[in-house]
């Protein structure tokens, strides 16, 4: 039986797409075998980050109506042979998906690969909820930046509230993941820290990315960065992250910038 | 002020967390709890609807939340009998 983990922040624009790319890639690297599903029904996205946006012919809501077989609508990555991608409709819309489709899909899905990571839709509305119905596990994504963490917050919520684990009484395990974190600006007292965050969302820390253009690049390439540009702090950072949530007990280095002499002569004090 | 805190910006980051841990406090507090506000509206209107015919438009109910203190401000404008029409005055 694989493990189900939702990628899911509330707020748009935040990394979930790409952040479900790199853990997921990250994960299949180490020879398990992933699925990764695109609940963005009308938004879909993860396609072009994945760079299969060309070999799409099927895709969830096809699946859910029984009009294309889930073998027929997966779509395996070229660079690795035991990462598959089931993507969103884009023609339809989020009621297209019902929840005992989505059920049936999971279970299936659940059976025969090791992970199963549902790229969750901004909002906390309908999309988003059925991506997380069937989690065991969930990733937060969280920019140190106080709407996205009050939307995490929201989340947090929801996942605790809404879940089948949450509602048979059982515990889903929550991370949280920040995305685009700037050391020198957090140093500056310009950004909320890691431990602010943690403190405000008191959910386990998965992993911090660092701000970097490699991931845009990667973005634009239709890479997750985990696979194009394995060497660099984002991608490093992802994996760090995917082994963790593999359960290895990796502690989390907090990227650290030196002031700068400029900052001292000012007497910018960090927070 | 010296000339010094010229240079000195004040550092923004704490004050988003304070920010932040006031009102997802509230917030957690009232999660799942029906709005509080719109519940005080309606039980406010139907009192004044007992005695004086008003309009929903002419009933205001806010609140503001501190640290310390929330204060609650309920605006009902009642209009002179004269301005009122006949249907409403009723």
């Amino acid at each position: 039986m694989g493990k189900v983990v939702v990628v899911t922040s509330g707020k748009g624009g935040v990394g979930k797409t790409t952040s479900t790319a790199a853990l997921g890639a990250a994960v299949a690297k180490t020879g398990k075998k992933v699925a990764l599903v695109d609940f963005d029904v009308g938004l879909r996205n993860l396609d072009l980050i994945m760079g299969a946006e060309r070999r799409v012919v099927f895709d969830l809501v096809n699946v859910i109506q029984g009009t294309a077989k889930l073998s027929q609508a997966l779509i395996r990555d070229k660079r690795l042979e035991t990462l598959y991608l089931l993507p969103a409709s884009q023609t339809r819309d989020k009621d297209a998906l019902t929840e005992e489709g989505v059920a049936e899909v999971i279970a299936r899905l659940r059976s025969v690969f090791d992970y199963v990571f549902c790229d969750s839709p901004a909002g906390i509305e309908r999309g988003a909820q059925l991506a997380m119905r069937f989690a065991d596990e969930a990733v937060i994504v969280t920019n140190p930046e106080v709407s996205s963490v009050r939307d995490s917050d929201r989340i947090i919520g929801l996942l605790d509230a809404r879940t089948m684990k949450a509602e048979q009484g059982e515990l889903i395990q929550k991370h949280v993941l920040v995305t685009r974190y700037d050391a020198a600006r957090a140093a500056r007292g310009e950004m909320l820290s890691i431990d602010d965050v943690l403190e405000i969302l008191s959910t386990p820390l998965l992993g911090i990315i660092p701000e970097s253009q490699d991931v845009l690049r990667a973005s634009n390439l239709g890479s997750p960065v985990t696979l194009s540009e394995p060497i660099n702090s984002a991608a490093k950072a992802y994996l760090e992250a995917a082994r963790r949530l593999e359960g290895e007990d990796l502690p989390v280095v907090v990227p650290f910038e030196r002031k700068g002499f400029l900052d001292r002569l000012l007497g910018r004090r960090a927070a | 002020m010296s000339i010094l805190d010229l240079f000195k910006r004040r550092t923004s980051a704490p004050v988003a967390r304070e920010r932040l841990q006031l009102l997802l406090a509230y917030e957690r507090q009232s999660r799942g709890q029906p709005d509080l506000v719109s519940i005080l509206r309606e039980e406010i209107m139907a009192v004044i609807a007992k005695h004086v015919q008003i309009d929903q438009d002419y009933l205001q109910v806010s609140m503001d939340r501190g640290a310390t203190m929330s204060t609650l401000e309920i605006d009902i404008q009642i209009p002179n009998k004269s301005a009122v029409p006949l249907a409403m005055a009723g």
